[in-house]
């Protein structure tokens, strides 16, 4: 793993042209950095279904990107409507998506559960009306 | 089990190759599926997508877990920002007139059989 690297990116709600984008630079950025494939790809699914899941429900958010010797770590804060009942909501196929999100190809109810699968540590935090915190660490093939 | 490269799935699937210059780039896996959640959740490194979902969304998911490619079944035809993304990403895309079974069809018997 790198010397230490942080980067926030910030993410507009309802901006469906450029959802993915920061998912696809963050991935660029952990290449560029040399962490191994199988990690940056584990990191990008992560940070892409957050993004989605951000811009699908949220007014805004950002996504905190560190870089340490021994993880990869995503720290995702949003604005938005929050969610009542996470253990719910960690259920996989639990939605609810609407009919635009899922003509999109989202909207599935496997975001999270798909996020949880992916992290070695996941934490996820919730006010209703205020917004949604994720916290999210990978670690490098032992 | 066959290897299939990009230029076997266009000729088995009479397909138009709208971009990526490298067809010899070989197929490690195949799926079909109109739900991106689906691909992020069960798509393995260099598989091969068939989809009938035309968005921006496709390509992107393709970056994000490393597939091999993109074809759009039953003649859909991406408009230029889905392929000025896929040209700049580098994510080949091709284009069959067939229906998605029998395009998952074809590759998966030409697959097995030889």
């Amino acid at each position: 793993m790198p010397e230490a690297f942080e980067s926030v990116y910030h993410v507009l709600g309802r901006d469906f042209s450029n959802a993915g984008k920061v998912s696809t630079t963050i991935k660029d950025t952990l290449k560029r950095l040399g962490i191994s494939p199988a990690v940056v790809r584990r990191v990008a699914i992560v940070s892409y279904e957050a993004e989605m899941n951000l811009v699908m429900y949220a007014t805004r958010g950002k996504v905190t990107l560190s870089v340490s010797r021994d993880a990869v770590t995503l720290n995702i804060d949003d604005e938005g409507p929050g969610i009542p009942d996470i253990s719910l909501a960690m259920q996989e196929g639990y939605s609810t998506s609407t009919a635009e999100m899922r003509e999109m190809g989202f909207g599935a109810g496997m975001g999270l559960p798909n996020i949880r699968k992916n992290a070695d540590e996941f934490n996820i935090s919730s006010e209703v009306g205020r917004g949604t915190k994720l916290f999210i660490r990978i670690l490098p093939a032992a | 089990m066959k290897a299939l490269t990009l230029a076997d799935v266009r000729d088995l699937l009479s397909a138009e190759v709208l971009c990526g210059d490298d067809l010899s780039i070989r197929v490690s896996d195949i799926g079909a599926a109109d739900l991106l959640s689906d691909v992020l959740a069960l798509s393995q490194t260099g598989a091969l997508l068939l989809t009938g979902l035309v968005s921006t969304q496709v390509i992107r998911t393709a970056i994000v877990t490393d597939l091999c490619g993109v074809v759009f079944v039953r003649g859909k035809k991406p408009g230029d920002d889905i392929l000025s993304l896929a040209k700049e990403s580098r994510v080949p895309v091709l284009r069959t007139p067939l229906k998605m079974f029998e395009a998952a069809g074809r590759l998966y018997m030409a697959i097995v059989e030889k």
